[in-house]
């Protein structure tokens, strides 16, 4: 017996664009990015949630989009790596990763990146515990976690003044 | 991922006639942290997988009714960290919900979910049965409500019945001035399951009880009315001897990845000696 996989259509916003799609239901958010949308910058890794490379918002908030069903995000707002640019320009976090040379091989760095925006949205001047802590989720196998809380750091720096 | 039906019901009732109607090929999805891992690597296989998170009545706003404060099925960790009641009333909630996972996990894993997979190592288990949780279960028959030491079974199974879904979980105002906190062993800081996961609660009229949990096949509960625990005073071999008499039931597996079971039974009553003093510390309002 074929089984037969049922097509959902749903809308969704990513980056910004309103996107009308017919996704599988046991498809996840993230391969529907990647494979569906070409938004390459969410990777997929551990697929149980520990790592964090998949990182992106959803409604305003961060999750591992590896455990998200795509048809779950249906009728929201997604907010990957890529949507942090604009115009071509990266954004003061973005620039504070190069700055501080928090990009080793940056297969993590999308999933940082987003997560560390999500932190200085709601903690606009963090102390190195509470990166750690926000960041808690994301992992990075050259061990970059010094360089990357100094981005944080030097992001959150470059907001006050 | 293996293909299944989709549905998202807008009510408890088609919810919980879908669960009547496919019985174990049907699994509720509230936040997926548990489940789409299951799905993935093929532990759990369903025909139908249930979504909850737009069932109306679930909606997740966290409220007090009748001296009681209302978790609904679909609230997830963030919230209730930052829910003030929760914060002043159940820190031990807080603290618990606090180190689920990571941010991405606790901005989709919801309590009813933690409640539900029955892990003996659910970080939020202690507090609610050190707090007295009742948890709300709709069905095809109605509602009942059922305590929650009367819902865990073992690992991954509840008292719930066939066609039944947890829709709240209610945690009873407290009416005496308590003392409460959360504590846990893990084997890094950060994202990690529990070794050993502990609450406990001291209130004024002297009563002391702790919870404990990833110590055993389900999450214990367990009461100390002989004030030696609630006695700020009492000598360190009066405490020993309770922590032996509350913890004699403790029966960790000797399988586990995480700890020894030897390691988890030392761990067990460190834990209990903290947790009694810094709950005494805070009934005291130190």
């Amino acid at each position: 017996m074929t089984a037969i996989v049922e097509l959902i259509p749903i809308e969704v916003t990513v980056n910004g664009r309103q996107r009308t799609l017919s996704v599988a239901s046991h498809h996840t958010l993230l391969d529907v990015l990647r494979d569906d949308l070409q938004l390459t910058g969410a990777k997929e890794c551990c697929l149980v949630g520990e790592c964090g490379a998949c990182t992106v918002s959803l409604n305003g908030r961060i999750v591992d989009s590896c455990l998200v069903l795509a048809v779950e995000a249906d009728g929201g707002q997604v907010t990957t790596a890529e949507g942090l640019a604009s115009d071509g320009r990266l954004n003061p976090l973005q620039e504070a990763f190069l700055e501080k040379g928090a990009v080793q091989c940056g297969f993590c760095i999308p999933g940082q990146v987003v997560a560390a925006q999500d932190l200085l949205a709601r903690t606009p001047q963090p102390t190195v515990a509470e990166i750690q802590e926000g960041l808690a989720g994301n992992l990075c196998r050259c061990g970059c976690y010094e360089q990357i809380t100094d981005a944080v750091l030097a992001a959150a720096g470059e907001a006050e003044r | 991922m293996q293909p299944f039906t989709y549905a998202r019901p807008a009510t408890v009732a088609e919810t919980v006639a879908l669960l009547q109607e496919h019985g174990p090929e049907a699994r509720l999805l509230a936040g997926g942290t548990d489940l789409i891992i299951r799905l993935r690597d093929g532990s759990v296989r369903p025909t139908v997988v249930v979504d909850v998170k737009r069932v109306a009545e679930l909606d997740p706003a966290i409220r007090t009714i009748d001296g009681r404060l209302r978790i609904g099925a679909t609230t997830v960790m963030t919230d209730i960290i930052a829910d003030e009641v929760v914060r002043w009333q159940f820190p031990a909630l807080a603290e618990a919900a606090a180190v689920v996972g990571s941010v991405q996990i606790r901005n989709r894993a919801t309590l009813a979910g933690n409640i539900c997979n029955a892990s003996p190592a659910a970080d939020t288990a202690p507090a609610l049965l050190v707090y007295g949780a009742e948890v709300i279960v709709a069905g095809i028959e109605g509602e009942r409500r059922i305590p929650i030491d009367a819902l865990f079974v073992r690992s991954g199974l509840t008292t719930l019945a066939r066609g039944e879904m947890l829709t709240a979980i209610d945690l009873p105002l407290p009416t005496r001035r308590t003392g409460s906190v959360h504590l846990r062993r893990t084997r890094r800081r950060g994202h990690d399951l529990a070794s050993v996961t502990l609450c406990c609660s001291v209130d004024e009229a002297g009563t002391t009880r702790i919870a404990y949990g990833s110590v055993g096949p389900r999450p214990v509960l367990v009461v100390d009315e002989s004030g030696v625990l609630a006695d700020p005073d009492s000598s360190s071999e009066a405490t020993a001897a309770v922590f032996e008499r509350l913890f004699a039931d403790a029966l960790p597996s000797p399988r586990s990845m995480r700890a020894s079971p030897e390691y988890r039974l030392a761990m067990l009553r460190v834990l209990g000696d903290r947790a009694r003093r810094t709950a005494l510390d805070r009934l005291a309002g130190r």
